[in-house]
């Protein structure tokens, strides 16, 4: 079976890959593109370790297959800030301690990242429901709402 | 495994009629899981996603036309149509994370056929018109029609769901969907019930429908709610009679997610509790 090529957008730049069908985004992305800042956790939707933007909507990389990018706008966690420009969701997980294995981190970024994108003054409650498809299974959950909760505050330009 | 990304319905139809074993893709949640754990295996996907009709929703003279691929998120964000069918749209809502509502559509979920679909009970109060397209043309038939058990349907083959379409709005109409979940995300429905109700102009119970959900193999239309609830304006006596409707039509099955009687006397609680909202929509909607 020969391989498709897919033409795309990760993170602003145009990427090519060759890919089989079967494969997931989550694939592509790990094990052709080297970015491995995405996680697969359970490969089964439930743990959002692999959240991803497509086109404006936070998706698990893991249930969508690496063709179907053809045409669309990817955002991975490299996408998300730089190392010595951390986004202020990035900015509020390291200064409100919000992780301890990491694991889940780059997905709850990329998740929060999009909540706030679309709802700059989200509530507790609007935060604990968009993220309920993230599981981290060190924080016990406070400290990543309180970072968003954070990053939101920054993001409207007032100090938390 | 082929994948194809047709561009119009009449080639996904040509290219499911053409492959054999080939199967529809549409958000994925459910086709990807079961393709990468083995339970499924295709000889090719057809993405419905980049076909414009499967991907609208549109407010039209016969009332709101969804396209079958179109994702939960999308009909959450659509003012018009939760305004219009607040039922149906919170029944797409309760589906998955957000994560899950990016990507799992309304014709995916009528079309696993799950006995817990929460989208199914609250089309079927809504009176929802699946529209099919099939290597012998189309046809429509009420969505009640499709799920004929536990991942089965009674679409042909070749033939997919283009659309469902919720037929057009009297004055004083609202519909409510609730399930239960032993917790609040991410779970799949012990029981639902979708209530759909038209109040004439005293607030009086003008029409009903009531469908109810994860107690059957399929979802039923509970045949009693017209009698039960036509006429009144839902006082303890007729919800407690439509309760115990309920409840004596689902065929309910005992798993890990709750014995035939819990599911019994929750399913009733539920078309209960849905009636209630739906007739408080009702009363303020114009």
């Amino acid at each position: 079976m020969a391989k498709s090529h897919v033409s795309t957008t990760v993170n602003g730049d145009p990427v090519e890959f060759l890919c089989d069908a079967p494969e997931t985004m989550l694939d592509v992305l790990r094990n052709t593109l080297g970015l491995t800042g995405t996680k697969e956790g359970c490969g089964t939707g439930d743990c959002g370790a692999c959240s991803i933007i497509v086109d404006g909507r936070v998706v698990c990389g893991c249930l969508m297959l690496a063709v179907e990018a053809t045409g669309k706008q990817v955002t991975t966690i490299e996408g998300i800030g730089a190392p010595d420009r951390l986004h202020p969701v990035q900015q509020a997980f390291l200064e409100d301690a919000a992780l301890q294995c990491g694991f889940c981190t780059p997905g709850f970024i990329v998740a929060a990242k999009a909540l706030l994108d679309r709802n700059p003054d989200p509530s507790e409650t609007e935060i604990r429901y968009w993220l309920a498809g993230n599981l981290c299974r060190c924080t016990g959950y406070d400290k990543i709402v309180r970072a968003v909760q954070h990053a939101a505050a920054e993001m409207k330009g007032q100090p938390a | 495994m082929q994948y194809q990304s047709p561009a119009s319905i009449d080639e996904a139809v040509a290219a499911l009629a053409s492959i054999g074993g080939a199967c529809v893709l549409a958000g994925g949640t459910d086709l990807l899981v079961q393709l990468r754990s083995g339970t499924a295996s295709r000889a090719a996907v057809i993405d419905v996603k980049n076909i414009a009709a499967l991907r609208a929703i549109a407010e039209t003279a016969d009332g709101f036309r969804i396209g079958a691929a179109v994702c939960g998120a999308d009909i959450t964000e659509h003012a018009a149509l939760v305004a219009a069918w607040p039922g149906v749209a919170e029944a797409a809502g309760l589906i998955g994370s957000t994560q899950i509502q990016g990507r799992a559509s309304l014709g995916g979920n009528v079309c696993n056929a799950s006995p817990a679909a929460d989208t199914t009970p609250a089309l079927i109060a809504a009176r929802a018109v699946a529209e099919i397209v099939g290597p012998n043309g189309k046809r429509s038939i009420p969505v009640e029609q499709i799920a004929t058990g536990p991942g089965k349907t009674s679409l042909a083959s070749g033939e997919i769901v283009v659309s469902f379409l919720l037929p057009t709005r009297p004055a004083r109409s609202a519909d409510a969907y609730l399930r239960l979940i032993p917790r609040t995300e991410m779970d799949i429905a012990v029981a639902g019930a979708g209530v759909n109700l038209t109040l004439g102009e005293d607030g009086t119970i003008a029409d009903a429908r009531v469908a109810i959900g994860a107690v059957a193999p399929t979802a039923l239309v509970l045949d009693a709610a017209p009698g039960i609830l036509v006429g009144t304006k839902l006082d303890e006596a007729t919800l407690a009679t439509l309760a115990e409707a309920a409840g004596a039509a689902a065929r309910p099955i005992d798993d890990k997610r709750g014995t035939i009687d819990y599911r019994r006397k929750v399913v009733g609680v539920l078309a209960k509790r849905a009636a209630l909202i739906a007739y408080g929509r009702a009363k303020g909607a114009r």
